[in-house]
């Protein structure tokens, strides 16, 4: 049912910390098992081992610089999968119903037997969430694991997302976002998370951290105090040396 | 209308059996969860990979290339038989044969070495995590020319920590992730070790702790480094000495910690420049209390920084005045080294006064009683925190040894290593030089050598050579080229058997390097090499044999080829006799297992070795009566013991299995591990956990599992003895002298304090001509791995641009897209570039080992990796250019011989994009068939 | 936006199907008979050739009927019932003319009203993707309307009126284009609103995901004949609106007429083809492209 639901218990969601992921790519490739094994179709690879190989992936890793007025530029690694946005075009485009946003937590899903793999949400969604498996000619899309965030073979522990489970930084962050007092929510409050196109009017649910400042030495007028010179030659410093020792514990004065 | 969604079975069965090892695709040694499901035929198959929570190593967490095992384990670059070359090398011409026949092969080859001439057998393997079973073997052959590959990785960083302080980076020690707030990572990207680095910065970056990355390109762990330092490559040793000098200039270095754990207050023989030690070789120290000359490590001794002993004429001076006199000299002082290494004299003097702010004003106290080595119990233990890493950036220079030795002496002088927020080793480590073997080189035909080949030289005696100056080694380790190359020169191996210098070998027996391509410098040059022929038309290393898993380069290049497994069908040991996966915290070993049986002709390589132990009749391979000691490496994991009581495993020895350390062997080891999760842990006691090297509950609680036979408490060696010898040899002294034309260079290198030279190619070429820094570094999701261009992980990294600064992109008029010719003193490529903004100005580099030669792995001709993929080897000699002296001069660091793969440099011009990246090789037939055109894999309904 | 063949037939030739329906339909004196036929069939063979072309691009063609569940929402799935609609009704609107010589007017009209709203439709799937500026404009369902009712008024020969629609529908198309060509800058999207970094300093990519092209950017970003385009604009334009125009204000001809209907489809194709491959999406960003 492609009628976005008025509301939805909760916000499920990821945030992820541009602050701390140094680009590994652990989530992409951890997503793309879970994944090939688990809800619907594999994620197919097409010329897995010739030319121009081309699969199936629903999380990937962009790299950016950012050239600030002065300074060196900066590295930003940025993880993107589908931001299980509230007003989620893609849903709303999708003509067989196949596409829906769930009422219980909000996670943006395709149900593959209806899906009839015209494309149209692709074109709709503007992050690049949604992409058409070569092999199986059906949409896919991040699930939020939803195979494993209520799986109760597993622990209780690993029911988060797979790509939050093996992030070895620390660098992805799962909960519901409806909640103000949720640690995600706290998380997107104190650091000042932010959502990807604004002005889309899609309101993703996943958010994203800000890098923090960085590079202040670079700014000369706020250098930290300098270090003093107790002395500017050996003599000197062993002076220093001498007269020191006998300060400290254990020192013959 | 109500809203309608379909009913979704959100509790999916995930698996029908987890089994739990170790990954192995790279050398971190994660712990895996391995789902099998049950496949079309019944047996159980590899379904999905994840981390193990209860891992010490990755604690549940893992990277791309471990969840990608899966690609590993089906991988169509599999070998499939054991293989016999039938056309010349390099066609890749091969028919399949049986096992026997491989093995009668080797072992009719093999006997005649080991009964007659065994230095005529050159062992060597490559990212192998079974050396000590591997030069075990080698030993017991009796040849001297066994090694694995630090020699070309990260020996620098490995010899300069154990000479220092017991101990380096990685595999010695971690930061102290828990209360750390400053760390310094130097010129580390997406290198050594991979997850825990990664988990600890996001743990102390979510406690707002602050980041100085150095390194010229601003990647991985840089990029989200708080304040990046775009250092020059090469001169990372000479921006640490400002550090250090600007410390001591302010008299910011932790004298307390200096007095009582370093060589600091001992006191240097003014006329041998030797540490001064008594009768029982205790170093010598003035007693600040009594003023009285005493061995350091008596009850109550104070020991005096800044004293002076005057004796028969001469002044003795202490270590800590030879280094004020060295490096409060103006040569380090921020503004006299800005131009050279690129940064800022303003920001070296503020990372030192952040160094000393943290380590300093942030000092806090850690409420844990502890008893030091001379008895003295002290209430807490003193935190400073601030920690460091570096592995193979500042390592694989020609100045790289003492690059490492400044970091370690740098972070003695702040009083942080083994304190809490600081630096702290993993079990077994610290382990002193004098807890380590001394080098055996000696070959005997027939008969074991008399120790392992590789240790830590304590002076000229340790060297290996001859009576006439020649190299026992075919590496020619251990000499005065490299005195200190204490993990072999795996990179000189091809080289020099082909030159015959120092001696013609008979076989060559490699497992896991690929020498014919991106393990070798001037890859080119090697597989020439590995092609020459003798006038009489025989090869000029006649014969080569290879064990690997899969359709490399290499194996094209070999007369034998034994398949090896992949690493979820085989037996190993990560073993506290070798390179553990032990925590700060713990001590701790873990198994590979096969979770599932090989589906084709293949056999573990190091099963192999123990039969072919065997049938050569090694005597360690042999009971008395003559029959195999161990029926395969499993066997030999649970049964054999290296000292009494103490053997490949530590975990669960004993008859009851509950005995960890020390303790009989027991048959059901493996199960017990299989049990606990493919490792076994001990933790380290509370009192014991920090101050290692002087704490007395650590040095206990070693002793008590067996890491060390007795306490072994010991000084940080600021000042390195063993060099001194070197250089004093130099300086004439000694029966044993260096050759002449290497006097000089040894007099200046082998100095005992960390001292910085430009890189030794910068000497042999026209700086101002090539004028661009060259470097590599694997990229994360590939790093360290091995084995085959794995289907997923290729689609993140199939390619490789040159990466150039915007002052070089902008000079040459580059555009996406457009090539540039790219020319080293030694050769030149033709490759796409890119444009990145965050680099080191005068510096390009690219992503390492991406480019592949067709016909291999698997992939089909048209791949990327062989049409747009490069190697920068092409550019990189293992020689230097001949300087007119006739000699050959290695281009490898002047102590340890570490190869020096980051002094190269280049020079650039934009082309005409060609067909394919340039130098191009003709195809490899291909032992195996090309991979599938579609991937779909599933392995449940 | 990846020019796809089969989506570029079917917007072609089914929204002049429609075009000519509409007129047939409103035909106060439609044909009837053997006439009857001929048109019918044109209009029915060009709408549901089309249609059926669309279906190509499909990954499960045989689930297409499910399309028609989600009228709520999806303008893709309204222009399915839409088209189904009118085709329907105007089968036995042309069933009555051909074989009863019957006129049931009111079904014509129907029938015109749907074929509209099928166009409409159609225009609206591209129309209200704001992830694709160029489209994202009520110019978009003008130019789908006003070319297929010119195209329909041109096939089905009436020929005052096409030359008047075809004046108005190339007005439509230079304003389509002039406003096309700003429609990105002026969105406000950009990598910076992309990555959130872009108060940061200016945010460039660095290096894609994966080093060979993917799904999306092989879908979403088409560079290949960018160059063309103005070259391709003037064609597009002279084939769709100036030729035909001439031929028709020509003293008439039926092999004239052929000629500037063929012209005019041909030019028809060439703007569509121009429709998707100028379009950029968004998406492009997050690779540095568009």
């Amino acid at each position: 049912m492609t009628t976005l639901p008025t509301s939805t218990d909760r916000k499920l969601g990821l945030v992820i910390d541009l602050d701390t992921c140094v680009g590994c790519h652990a989530c992409v490739i951890s997503c793309k098992g879970w994944n090939t094994e688990n809800y619907g179709a594999p994620l197919s690879d097409q010329r897995p081992y010739g030319t121009e190989p081309m699969g199936t992936f629903l999380n990937r890793v962009h790299s950016y610089e950012v050239q600030p007025e002065a300074g060196s530029a900066q590295t930003v690694h940025f993880p993107k999968s589908c931001l299980h946005c509230e007003d989620a075009p893609c849903v709303t485009v999708c003509p067989t119903g196949a596409s829906y946003k769930r009422v219980e937590d909000g996670i943006v899903l395709v149900n593959e037997d209806s899906c009839i793999g015209c494309g149209l949400c692709a074109w709709a969604c503007p992050y690049g969430a949604r992409e058409m498996d070569q092999a199986e000619g059906v949409m896919k899309k991040c699930t939020l694991c939803v195979d494993r965030i209520y799986n109760e073979n597993l622990p209780e522990e690993d029911q988060i997302p797979s790509c939050v489970r093996t992030c070895p930084a620390g660098a992805r962050h799962f909960g519901d976002l409806g909640d103000p007092n949720s640690d995600v929510s706290q998380l997107v409050e104190s650091r000042g998370g932010f959502d990807l196109m604004p002005e889309m009017g899609t309101k993703p649910v996943n958010k994203y951290l800000p890098p923090r400042l960085k590079d202040s030495w670079d700014d000369q007028s706020l250098l930290a105090p300098m270090l003093a010179p107790v002395a500017d030659e050996p003599r000197g410093f062993l002076s220093w040396l001498d007269k020191t020792l006998d300060k400290i514990p254990g020192g013959s004065a | 209308m109500t809203f309608q969604q379909p009913k979704l079975d959100t509790s999916p069965k995930v698996s029908d059996e987890v089994r739990q090892t170790t990954c192995y695709m790279c050398a971190c040694r994660c712990g895996i969860n391995v789902h099998m499901k049950d496949g079309p035929d019944g047996k159980k198959e590899v379904a999905y990979i994840e981390g193990n929570r209860d891992h010490p190593v990755n604690k549940g967490v893992l990277c791309a290339k471990g969840s990608a095992g899966i690609m590993q384990v089906n991988a169509p670059s599999r070998l499939k038989k054991p293989l016999k070359r039938v056309g010349p090398r390099g066609s890749g011409e091969y028919v399949e044969i049986e096992w026997e026949e491989a093995l009668s092969t080797a072992v009719g080859w093999l006997t005649e070495l080991h009964e007659t001439a065994p230095h005529k057998l050159a062992f060597f393997t490559g990212r192998d995590q079974s050396q000590s079973f591997t030069s075990f073997w080698a030993q017991h052959f009796g040849t001297p020319n066994y090694a694995a590959h630090g020699g070309f990785c990260s020996v620098n960083m490995a010899a300069a920590g154990i000479y220092t302080m017991g101990g380096a980076f990685w595999e010695f020690g971690q930061p102290d992730w828990d209360h750390t707030k400053l760390f310094m990572i130097f010129g580390v990207a997406e290198d050594h070790d991979s997850n825990p680095i990664k988990a600890g910065i996001g743990k102390i970056k979510a406690r707002g702790a602050k980041v100085i990355g150095v390194n010229p390109v601003r990647s991985g762990y840089n990029a989200v480094a708080d304040e990046w330092v775009g250092i020059t490559p090469g001169t990372d040793g000479l921006f640490v000495l400002a550090l250090v000098h600007e410390l001591m200039k302010a008299g910011k270095i932790d004298l307390h910690y200096l007095a009582q754990y370093t060589n600091a207050p001992v006191l240097i023989d003014g006329e041998t420049g030797l540490l001064m030690r008594d009768d029982d070789g205790k170093q010598l120290v003035i007693d600040r209390t009594t003023g009285k000359l005493t061995p350091f490590d008596q009850k109550g001794v104070q020991p005096d920084l800044s004293a002076q002993y005057r004796h028969a004429g001469v002044t003795h001076k202490t270590v800590m005045h030879l280094m004020a006199e060295k490096y409060l000299d103006p040569q380090y002082a921020p503004e006299n080294v800005a131009e050279r290494t690129g940064i800022s004299a303003q920001k070296i003097k503020t990372i030192a006064a952040e160094l000393a702010r943290v380590a300093f004003d942030e000092a806090f106290e850690l409420d844990q009683e502890w008893t030091d080595f001379r008895g003295e119990t002290h209430k807490t233990m003193t935190g400073r925190p601030v920690s460091f890493h570096a592995m193979r950036g500042i390592s694989a220079h020609s100045n790289g040894f003492q690059t490492c030795r400044a970091l370690h002496v740098l972070q003695i002088l702040l009083g942080t290593v083994e304190v809490p927020g600081g630096f702290r080793f993993k079990p077994p480590y610290p382990k002193p030089v004098e807890a380590h073997p001394t080098p055996h080189g000696v070959g005997r035909p027939g008969k074991p050598l008399a120790g392992p080949h590789l240790g830590f030289p304590r002076g000229p005696e340790d060297l290996q050579i001859n009576d006439d100056g020649t190299a026992c080694r075919i590496d020619k380790a251990f000499t005065w080229e490299n005195p200190m190359s204490v993990h072999g020169l795996m990179h000189m191996v091809i080289s020099n058997a082909h030159a015959g210098d120092p001696y013609p070998i008979d076989t060559l027996f490699m497992y896991m390097a690929n020498m014919s391509w991106n393990s070798s410098m001037n890859t080119s040059g090697v597989i020439k090499m590995l092609t020459d022929r003798n006038e009489d038309g025989r090869y000029k290393i006649p014969r080569i044999i290879y064990s690997d898993a899969y359709s490399s380069e290499m194996v094209a290049y070999a007369d034998l080829i034994l398949p090896d497994t992949t690493y979820l069908e085989r037996h190993d040991c990560i073993s506290l006799l070798d390179r553990p996966i032990c925590e700060a915290d713990g001590a701790a070993d873990a198994i590979r297992w096969p979770v599932v049986e090989p589906d084709r002709d293949v056999r573990g390589f190091q099963s192999v070795l123990v039969e072919l132990g065997a049938r050569i009749g090694l005597p360690g391979f042999l009971n008395e009566d003559g029959t195999p000691k161990w029926k395969d490496y499993a066997d030999y994991i649970v049964n054999h013991e290296r000292r009494p009581g103490v053997g490949p495993l530590a975990g669960f020895r004993g008859e009851d299995g509950d005995q960890f350390g020390r303790g009989e062997v027991n048959p059901g080891q493996l199960d017990r591990y299989i049990e606990n999760g493919g490792f076994a842990i001990q933790h380290v006691p509370d009192a014991a956990r920090y101050m290692k090297p002087w704490n007395m509950d650590y040095q206990d609680w070693a002793v008590k599992i067996g890491l060390f036979d007795a306490p072994q408490p010991f000084l940080f060696q600021l000042y390195v003895e063993p060099m001194r010898k070197f250089q004093r040899a130099a300086e004439g002294h000694g029966d044993r002298q260096p050759p002449e034309h290497l006097r000089d260079r040894l007099k200046e290198v082998m100095d005992p304090l960390p001292i910085w030279y430009p890189p030794l190619e910068d000497a042999s070429i026209d700086p101002e001509e090539f004028d661009v820094h060259a470097l590599t570094q694997r990229p994360m999701a590939m790093y360290h791995s091995w084995g085959t261009q794995n289907a997923w992980l290729r689609q993140l990294h199939g390619e490789n641009p040159l990466y150039l600064p915007t002052k070089l992109w902008q000079k040459h008029g580059f555009a996406e897209g457009d090539w540039a010719r790219v020319t080293s003193v030694h050769g030149e490529i033709t490759v796409p570039v890119a444009h990145q903004a965050a680099l080191n100005e005068n510096t390009v580099w690219t992503w390492n080992a991406i480019g592949k030669r067709k016909g291999t792995w698997a992939l089909s001709e048209d791949a990327p990796e062989s049409n747009k993929g490069f190697l920068l080897n092409h550019l990189i000699h293992e020689l230097l250019p001949p300087k007119g002296d006739g000699l050959r001069w290695a281009n490898s660091d002047p102590i340890t011989g570490q190869a020096a793969w980051f002094d190269l440099r280049v020079k650039l011009e934009k082309v005409v994009a060609p067909s394919e990246s340039q130098p191009t090789f003709d195809p490899i037939q291909s032992p195996v068939a090309q991979g599938p055109s579609d991937l779909k894999w599933k392995v449940g309904k | 936006m990846h020019p796809a063949p089969s989506v570029i037939i079917f917007s072609t030739l089914s929204g002049l199907g429609f075009g000519l329906l509409f007129w047939l339909g409103i035909d106060p004196t439609p044909p009837t008979g053997m006439t009857g036929f001929i048109f019918f069939a044109i209009a029915f063979a060009l709408a549901v050739g089309g249609l059926l072309s669309s279906t190509f691009h499909l990954g499960h063609p045989e689930r297409a009927w499910r399309a028609f569940s989600q009228w709520r929402t999806s303008w893709l799935s309204r222009e399915g019932v839409c088209a189904v609609g009118a085709l329907c009704i105007l089968g036995l609107y042309a069933a009555a003319l051909i074989f009863l010589n019957i006129h049931i007017a009111i079904l014509g009209w129907i029938g015109a009203a749907l074929s509209v709203a099928t166009v409409f439709t159609t225009s609206m799937i591209y129309g209200q993707l704001a992830t694709v500026p160029r489209w994202k404009t009520p110019l978009t369902p003008a130019l789908y309307l006003t070319f297929s009712i010119a195209g329909g008024a041109l096939l089905s020969g009436r020929t005052t009126i096409a030359i008047a629609l075809l004046f108005f529908a190339a007005a439509v198309q230079l304003a389509w284009w002039q406003r096309g060509d700003k429609a990105f800058a002026n969105s406000g999207t950009d990598l910076g609103t992309a990555t959130g970094l872009g108060e940061r300093g200016t945010v460039r990519s660095m290096a894609h995901p994966h080093t060979s092209p993917n799904y999306l950017m092989k879908e979403f970003v088409y560079v290949i004949g960018r160059k063309h385009a103005m070259k391709l604009r003037v064609i597009a334009f002279g084939l769709t609106f100036a030729l035909p125009l001439i031929l028709l204000l020509l003293p008439f001809s039926h092999i004239f007429a052929a000629l500037a209907v063929l012209s005019h489809i041909a030019g028809v194709a060439t703007s569509r083809w121009l429709f998707f491959a100028e379009a950029e999406h968004v998406v492009g960003l997050y690779y540095g492209m568009r």
